[in-house]
């Protein structure tokens, strides 16, 4: 799509479109072109879907941020996953998102078919009820996701505490969003004047998790609905800040998100979850109190302990991009593997994995950016 | 799994478990309503919307908002695959 007229509602759409070229006048020639980060993989897809680059003046250029779990999913992890299910003959509950993901013993869809039992299912509880189905078997969730997904995988484990399903456990790759764009901001090599933030993660964990990047780092971040129309008044927010030299956390999903964020969420989280030390990102490396790992509490229901499985560190493939790609240095289509041995069908990089992965959707909707 | 859907609480299943029936466009499933869950009686749930992610219900809407999200999902592309997934089934 790339003409206004398509959008549901081309009034909005216009008038956003154009209080983002009035401020942008505002906005100083050196700072032009200005870099935007949209955190969230959604937001990505729409961008490329909705081919809002081709809307939007040339002085806009969006940098695609960390903020598809499936594709910050490192390497490693799955290889971990793969060997819950393969060497400990335990049932694996995943999201299906991620059964596609490569990582060296090959994906979770091909330990699959090697004969691996890996179940697909939408909602941990959904693995803790095959828990009660096969009381002889292990069955693990591979818990991944930000705080979006997080709030489930506390609240099912504490069903299980309750109801003492013993042979449940958690392989726990939960990341959150604030660590990542602090290292981003803090990357020399890396220049975003401003952030559309995520709509759904936000729900849970309110505004106050972005100040720090108005606060120490003096860019505006207005958080976003999943609709174009909702990015778009989310961009003209952002820009009109950096024209006014402001730099704030704005709401522009007020309809989903309030300030606070969903405490009862917050506080299964806060039981079921302590900060782990460091945790790898594919693209960005290992990022400190990044991740979420069981508290002491929930310990015995962690699948690395309970099968002795250590964290597997992979370097990523020769030639892929990801990591750049990742923090806005190239575009998808200047990967060498781009479309020629890295595609949907057939991912080397995450980021063609998910069609929340930039690469993904430039793959997709490539001739509208 | 990020995305979610808005859907209508039918009953209350097991309160002590936060266990609700929601449904939406015809499908149905057990969902859990611990972060919703009201201080008093939770029969007034019954007939609310609320946005369900991977099997929680995280935020209640309006039925006008829940009807605009719909339909926002539509444009988007992605209500199929959210139904599916409440449905358990691979999307069509």
């Amino acid at each position: 799509m790339k003409f206004v007229d398509e959008f549901r509602d081309p009034a909005a759409v216009k008038a956003a479109l154009a209080q983002i070229e009035s401020a942008l006048t505002q906005v100083p020639a050196s700072r032009k072109p200005l870099q935007i980060m949209e955190v969230c993989g959604g937001h990505t897809h729409a961008i490329f879907k909705f081919a809002l680059g081709q809307l939007l003046p040339d002085d806009i250029e969006f940098v695609h941020g960390p903020g598809c779990p499936v594709c910050v999913l490192p390497r490693g992890r799955i290889d971990d996953a793969i060997t819950l299910a393969e060497e400990h003959g335990v049932i694996l509950c995943s999201y299906g998102d991620a059964l596609r993901v490569p990582g060296d013993k090959g994906s979770l869809q091909d330990a699959k078919s090697r004969g691996a039992d890996i179940r697909v299912v939408y909602s941990p509880l959904d693995a803790l009820a095959l828990a009660r189905e096969y009381p002889n078997k292990q069955v693990a969730f591979f818990a991944l996701g930000f705080e979006t997904t997080a709030p489930a995988t506390a609240l099912t484990l504490k069903q299980a505490a309750l109801d003492g399903v013993e042979n449940f456990s958690v392989l726990c790759h939960h990341i959150t969003i604030g660590p990542p764009l602090r290292a981003i901001l803090d990357d020399p090599g890396i220049r975003i004047d401003g952030f559309i933030g995520p709509g759904h993660v936000s729900m849970i964990t309110g505004e106050q998790v972005y100040d720090f990047i108005a606060e120490d780092y003096a860019k505006p971040l207005v958080i976003a609905g999943f609709e174009p129309l909702d990015l778009l008044q989310a961009l003209a927010m952002v820009v009109k800040q950096i024209a006014a030299a402001e730099a704030r956390v704005e709401n522009q999903y007020r309809r989903a998100v309030t300030s606070v964020g969903n405490r009862i969420a917050q506080q299964a989280m806060g039981e079921v979850f302590m900060p782990a030390p460091e945790s790898d990102w594919r693209g960005l490396g290992a990022i400190p109190e990044s991740g979420l790992m069981l508290s002491e509490a929930f310990r015995p229901y962690d699948a690395e302990a309970r099968f002795g499985i250590g964290r597997t560190s992979v370097a990523e493939p020769e030639g892929c991009g990801c990591a750049r790609v990742l923090r806005g240095q190239l575009k998808p289509h200047q990967c060498p593997l781009f479309g020629t041995i890295c595609k949907p069908q057939m991912p080397v990089g995450a980021l063609m994995v998910s069609s929340e992965g930039a690469c993904a959707a430039y793959y997709q909707y490539r001739a509208g950016v | 799994m990020c995305l979610g859907i808005p859907a209508q609480i039918q009953s209350i299943d097991d309160p002590e478990r936060f266990n609700v029936t929601v449904a939406v466009n015809g499908v149905s499933r057990l969902a859990n309503a611990a972060c919703i869950w009201p201080t008093g009686d939770p029969q007034q749930l019954v007939g609310q919307w609320a946005v369900i992610h991977v099997g929680f219900a995280l935020g209640l809407l309006s039925e006008a908002e829940a009807q605009e999200t719909l339909a926002a999902l539509n444009e988007i592309g992605g209500l199929e695959h959210e139904l599916a997934d409440l449905a358990g089934r691979e999307p069509a």
